[in-house]
């Protein structure tokens, strides 16, 4: 009968575990590696150091009070000026005393309230859309969310109607038209990008011929000299006095070269789509439109999802270009406050909050999408 | 682009040949606003403060016409604009004027359709050195080296000068004003040049503004002044004479404060309308430049409360002072 003889286990070798495992494989597995590691580190040490002084142990934070969306901190009596705030670390205090241009530009202070409500309702969006998806009527719920979301929050900014003292759009400014110009961008593009890529598969010649060059056309031009056309040689054309809203004049250019970029994105979600599922369509007698709305585009949208919301967030970041044609939009603010004579040389400042804000809202719309994918993928949920 | 350019350019005509415009008056008085195209920010001559009020010497050009012709200085849209889209904006009839630190020369103003009103700033290109290089004038630069913005007529103008006057200079090139700012705070060259308005304000940015002095020398003429349209001479006359009421308000000595003051000086009562029929030829009502004075201020304290030697810019009036005091700001008469 053998009898085992069982020897104390022995440990692997130091280099094969824990820290010094992970060292050797991320960061030292070759010489050039190697380099590469030290050369790394040797940049973070001249970079890192001297940013954290500049944005946190110099810089000035306690001067003034924040209004941050109506709720007031206050850190001192003393007001911040650049003068108290010194030149050797950053001064947050000129942050504190923009605030209010940053979010809203020359929105008039007394309607602080509306777009406050508007921003509100949007993060209230973020919130509902997740809650109701278990909800019978969720589609319903959904459906009357697009339509009224934009509405409500049309009247609340713009006023009018009676209701609201009108707020002219040229007051419209900061975050507050960035995420105009966004949202309106997305949300107006999107159908008539979807419209434009059903277009270009369509068996009607002039359709098909329409969309084609409509797209190839915008496809082939910068968002930029689209602005400046809509900006400066639109309103020669128009008789004198006939112009239009400079903002709706930018909204439709972004709205059209959006819709352009859509059409593209959907056009390769469509073309995904296996021949046979057309031809099923076809086979059970379902209208074109049937067929289009109950079949092809649920699946070919939910595979373009990475897509749509890579392209949003590419127009998120490119409507910071209409500083270009006059509108102030955040990152314009830059300049503007930091032309304020009183608050001259602070553009450091301006840039890196508006990187900063912008970051936090790119990131999150890029996690959204991640769970938007997760919650639509039915692929091997069976 | 380039097409597009020319394309723009030729429309620009067309229209600016084709459009006779109505009444200006008549359209702003019935929308209840001066509609006025500013810059998208230079500190002292548009800029907005914390409370998004516009401030400056060129805002208040506009808010002297508001008071001119609607009796309040509060009734004007400012309309940023970019240096590109300015022209584009005054024809196209989006804005009633211009007031957008805009250098009078005789191409602007005999090819483009527009009629320059007059200079509120006479502006022009000149250096700032640090104060410890000594340096008392600019003809001690000789082997200096210069930060400079490319591209700009600023880099034609110093080439011009050093070959005229036989200095030799490095330029250390830049793209961006900010980017000239920071080559210069860092040392890589110990001359900034620009136009003068922008020296000061870089100065008061800089990271030590009493480090530095503003040299005498001004190498360009820069006259800087509302424009307006062509082809409405009466709103050519109601804003070029808006202007010289502000002027000629401080050669008389009349300030906000003062305004309402009745004084045995008939040239001063003819200015306030309190005597002579002035206001009937621009089409105005009497007080029109009472308004303008006691809203806005004279020119003086326009100047002294946007960019003058209280303020973080620190201009002296120098050039711009009257040509009483041996500057050359010179109104003609209200008679």
């Amino acid at each position: 009968m053998p009898v085992f003889d069982q020897q104390e286990t022995r440990k692997p070798p130091i280099s094969q575990i824990g820290a010094v495992l992970w060292l050797k494989t991320n960061l030292f597995s070759s010489w050039i590696n190697s380099i590469l590691t030290f050369a790394s580190l040797y940049l973070l040490y001249i970079m890192i150091p001297p940013l954290l002084n500049w944005m946190i142990f110099d810089a000035s934070f306690s001067f003034g009070t924040i209004n941050f969306f109506g709720f007031e901190i206050k850190f001192s009596e003393e007001m911040a000026t650049n003068d108290n705030c010194g030149r050797v670390g950053a001064c947050w205090p000129y942050i504190y005393e923009k605030l209010y241009m940053y979010t809203y530009g020359f929105y008039p202070r007394t309607e602080t309230w509306r777009p406050n409500t508007v921003f509100a309702l949007t993060g209230l969006l973020f919130v509902i859309v997740p809650l109701v998806k278990n909800y019978k009527y969720k589609n319903r719920v959904t459906l009357s969310l697009i339509i009224l979301y934009p509405l409500i929050s049309y009247v609340l900014i713009a006023g009018g109607f009676g209701l609201l003292t009108p707020v002219a759009t040229d007051q419209w400014g900061g975050l507050l038209l960035t995420l105009i110009i966004a949202s309106v961008g997305i949300i107006v593009s999107f159908p008539i990008g979807v419209l434009l890529a059903l277009g270009r598969q369509s068996n009607l010649k002039v359709i098909k011929l329409f969309s084609t060059l409509f797209i190839e056309f915008i496809r082939a031009v910068p968002l930029i000299t689209i602005l400046f056309m809509a900006s400066f040689v639109l309103p020669l054309f128009l008789e004198s006095g006939n112009y239009f809203d400079k903002l709706l004049r930018a909204l439709i250019g972004i709205a059209l070269f959006q819709a352009a970029y859509f059409a593209e994105v959907v056009r390769g979600g469509l073309q995904a789509i296996p021949r046979g599922q057309y031809e099923a369509a076809d086979a059970i007698g379902l209208s074109y439109f049937q067929k289009n709305v109950l079949i092809i585009l649920p699946q070919a949208l939910k595979i373009s999802i990475p897509n749509i919301v890579g392209s949003s967030i590419s127009l998120f970041k490119d409507t910071t270009l209409v500083l270009i044609i006059g509108l102030f939009d955040m990152l314009a603010m830059v300049n503007l406050t930091s032309n304020d004579p009183y608050w001259l040389g602070r553009e450091t400042e301006g840039f890196v909050f508006v990187t900063m804000v912008m970051w936090a809202i790119l990131y999150t719309m890029s996690r959204y999408s991640r769970k938007l994918e997760l919650r639509f993928n039915t692929e091997n949920k069976n | 682009m380039k097409q597009l350019l020319k394309l723009s350019a030729a429309s620009l005509l067309v229209v600016g040949a084709l459009s006779v415009q109505a009444s200006t008056l008549g359209d702003v008085q019935a929308k209840g606003y001066v509609s006025c195209g500013v810059s998208k920010g230079l500190a002292g001559f548009s800029s907005a403060d914390s409370s998004g009020t516009w401030t400056g010497v060129d805002v208040d050009v506009c808010r002297a016409v508001a008071a001119a012709t609607l009796g309040d200085a509060q009734k004007v849209k400012f309309v940023p604009l970019t240096a590109k889209e300015r022209f584009t904006a005054l024809q196209s009839g989006e804005i009633d004027m211009l007031s957008r630190n805009t250098t009078w020369t005789i191409t602007r103003d005999a090819s483009l359709g527009l009629n320059f009103a007059g200079v509120n700033y006479y502006d022009g290109q000149g250096f700032m050195v640090k104060s410890s290089l000594g340096v008392s004038s600019a003809m001690e630069l000789s082997g200096a080296a210069v930060c400079i913005q490319a591209g700009t007529t600023t880099e034609l103008n110093l080439a011009d000068w050093g070959k005229a006057n036989g200095i030799e200079y490095n330029s250390v090139v830049s793209d961006t004003n900010a980017q000239t700012l920071t080559n210069y705070d860092a040392g890589r060259c110990d001359v900034l040049t620009t136009d003068a308005s922008g020296l000061y304000s870089m100065r008061a940015a800089a990271s030590d503004p009493s480090e530095h002095v503003v040299l005498p020398e001004i190498i360009s003429k820069e006259p800087l002044g509302p424009v307006v349209r062509q082809g409405d001479d009466q709103w050519f006359n109601i804003v070029r004479w808006s202007l010289n009421a502000m002027i000629t308000a401080e050669e008389l000595g009349v300030t906000s404060a003062t305004v309402d003051e009745v004084t045995n000086n008939p040239e001063r009562e003819r200015l306030m309308g309190r005597s002579g029929s002035t206001h009937e030829y621009v089409g105005l009502t009497p007080d029109w430049t009472y308004q303008i004075v006691k809203q806005v201020g004279n020119y003086s304290e326009s100047f002294e409360r946007n960019i003058g030697i209280n303020t973080p810019i620190g201009i002296a009036r120098g050039v711009n002072a009257l040509w009483t005091d041996g500057g050359i700001l010179y109104s003609p008469p209200f008679r």
